[in-house]
């Protein structure tokens, strides 16, 4: 019982793993940065997880309450960060992406690699 | 001074500020003259910031005044004074050199975006040197390296792209492993300070999930530093970016992601988890030693000259490793020096090449057979900084690689064996370096080789200043060996 309420940490190394697995196996370059985006949600679930506390709320502090128990606001902003940067990659890998389209004319990674053994 | 009290601060600050501006400068010219001189600034404050950690050990900064722990805090040590060092001045050298050939690699109306992506890769480098707040590290990582796959995709072969594209992916699942491992251990000790981490993970009982970190965390870094048989990004992406950007990059990038696995390894998990350094070493060293052969061995068959000179990299990452694997002062000092003399190796054999880039159009070794009757100085150069790769007595090389070789010695029967496997990879070193000196100098002249004449004064000025220090730092080394010598101390102070 307890592994299973730990059901977030599951779905994390499973999102995780999907992620990597389409990474790996996935021959055509847009599902690669799928995959690789799948990736990278599984660690802002990792994060997320970690900084719910029973019972607690949003950090806000009201007048007269003093007893009130706060999920650690923490991990919310460092995750915003990392959500930028993983915008930031998929952005960039899609133009990237674009380019090779415009000077390969496919984007097949096997397709690719032969007509680099050609030239 | 107040503005000196800002250094480690102005450090970061300054590039990253001033990188956005360069995009709008439209003149020609322009912005490669801001970009240099911001990287000359950079280096100014990195020497500045070296003189404070040499008199009084190591400047921290609380970022906005807010108290460290809870705030972000910048710390410099003599290790990363050291990496400063090679970072900007390696950014410094190229640039100032380089304005010929990014001129003749980049077009005119794309490059105040390449000077753009330059400064950010160097705030991005210096960030992740000064920082010492274990997410901040991982934020300056994905803005160096992100910068960094601009920079190498503004080559003009189209190869480029589908190298460029790897290294994108490997280079993010390389930091998105380094961002669990730091989420596994804020989850156990509620920090993200290295220096309170140090302190805190002991009070934690159960070690489970430090230990699941200390594995993301190194392997996500041996990711990013290109360490054997996670390297496969590093050799065509050196191949085809443009020739003084390889310069830069070769010189330093893999260095940082060492800098940051060091630090994580000696400072962090050392003292907290049980035999920490026998599982360092256990697992590195073989890691070490097949990347040192199995590069070097590659290298001696590979026909493009970059690529050749990119696998010698990974061959020298690898004695990098096995220095520090070692755990023992002797050997992370010789590691230690071995990144600060590779960095000027690699450094002024890259910039050789870039000035026969001035020249050649392909860089198969076949093309550049019989070059050195026409490009006697580009060649000269590039012979003094092959022999510093080597490692020959009077070069920087020969300094790290005997002091690896002693520090060797020291560990028994296992250490005869590494100065084994040392030697062989310099015959190695010896063989592929001799492959292009032989061509050069004796081969029958090309066409292309015929026609081609000296590269532009200036470009070869710089690619002489730089070898030049390789002769200097192998007669003098005494600067970059205080630096070295304390960081491996402080490094290594929690060891039983």
């Amino acid at each position: 019982m307890e592994l299973l309420g730990l059901y977030n940490y599951w779905a994390f190394a499973v999102v995780l793993m999907t992620g990597l697995y389409a990474v790996i196996t996935k021959g055509n370059l847009i599902k690669k940065l799928i995959g690789l985006s799948i990736f990278q949600s599984a660690v802002f679930l990792l994060y997320i997880t970690m900084n719910k506390v029973d019972g607690g709320t949003a950090p806000i502090v009201q007048k007269g309450v003093t007893d009130q128990v706060f999920s650690n606001p923490l991990p919310q902003v460092l995750i915003l960060t990392a959500i930028v940067v993983g915008i930031s990659t998929t952005a960039l890998g899609l133009a990237i992406v674009v380019r090779i389209k415009e000077s390969y004319g496919t984007i097949e990674e096997h397709e690719i690699q032969n007509l680099d053994r050609d030239s | 001074m107040i503005l000196t009290n800002h250094l480690p601060a102005l450090q970061v600050v300054v590039p990253l500020l001033v990188a956005p501006l360069v995009v709008l400068m439209r003149v020609r010219g322009l912005p490669w003259a801001v970009a240099t001189t911001t990287s000359l600034v950079a280096f100014a404050i990195a020497v500045g910031l070296t003189n404070t950690v040499l008199d009084s050990y190591s400047v921290t900064y609380e970022m906005g005044s807010w108290r460290a722990p809870y705030g972000i805090e910048l710390h410099v040590t003599s290790f990363s004074a050291l990496l400063l060092l090679i970072v900007t001045a390696a950014s410094t050298l190229t640039l100032v050199a380089g304005k010929q050939s990014i001129d003749t690699e980049i077009e005119h109306d794309r490059q105040p975006l390449f000077y753009a992506a330059w400064l950010l890769a160097l705030a991005g480098f210096t960030g992740i040197v000064v920082t010492g707040d274990a997410f901040n590290i991982f934020v300056f990582m994905e803005i160096a390296s992100l910068a960094s796959y601009v920079l190498i995709a503004a080559g003009s072969d189209r190869r480029v792209l589908p190298a460029v594209f790897k290294y994108l992916i490997m280079g993010t699942i390389g930091a998105t492993f380094y961002l669990i491992g730091v989420g596994l251990i804020y989850m156990m000790t509620g920090t993200l300070n290295l220096a309170d981490m140090e302190a805190r993970i002991h009070e934690v009982g159960e070690l489970r999930p430090i230990l699941v970190a200390a594995g993301f965390i190194t392997l996500g870094l041996i990711l990013k530093a290109a360490i054997f048989p996670l390297h496969a990004w590093l050799p065509l992406s050196y191949t085809y970016a443009p020739h003084i950007v390889t310069a830069f990059l070769a010189a330093c990038s893999t260095k940082v992601a060492l800098y940051v696995l060091l630090r994580f390894d000696f400072l962090v998990f050392q003292q907290n988890l049980p035999a920490h350094e026998v599982q360092f070493t256990v697992f590195l060293m073989p890691l070490a030693v097949l990347a040192i052969l199995i590069a070097s061995g590659v290298a001696v068959f590979e026909r493009n000259l970059k690529g050749l000179l990119a696998y010698s990299s990974l061959a020298q990452v690898g004695y990098i490793l096995l220095g520090a694997s070692l755990v023992s002062v002797p050997g992370l000092t010789a590691g230690l020096m071995h990144m600060f003399n590779h960095a000027l190796a690699k450094g002024t054999l890259f910039l050789a090449v870039a000035c026969l880039g001035m020249r050649f159009t392909r860089l198969g070794l076949v093309n550049l057979s019989g070059v050195a009757r026409q490009m006697p100085w580009t060649m000269a150069a590039f012979v003094l900084a092959g022999l510093s790769l080597i490692g020959v007595p009077g070069t920087a090389g020969f300094i790290s690689k005997w002091m690896l070789i002693s520090a060797a010695l020291q560990e028994g029967a296992l250490g005869v064996a590494l100065v084994a496997v040392i030697v062989v990879s310099s015959l190695l070193a010896v063989v592929y370096i001799w492959r292009v000196i032989e061509l050069a100098y004796f081969g029958d002249p090309t066409e292309a080789s015929q026609l081609a004449n000296e590269a532009p004064a200036w470009l070869l000025v710089g690619t002489w200043v730089a070898a030049l220090m390789n002769i200097y730092f192998g007669i003098i080394p005494s600067f970059p060996l205080s630096l070295a010598r304390e960081s491996a101390a402080s490094l290594l102070q929690h060891l039983p």
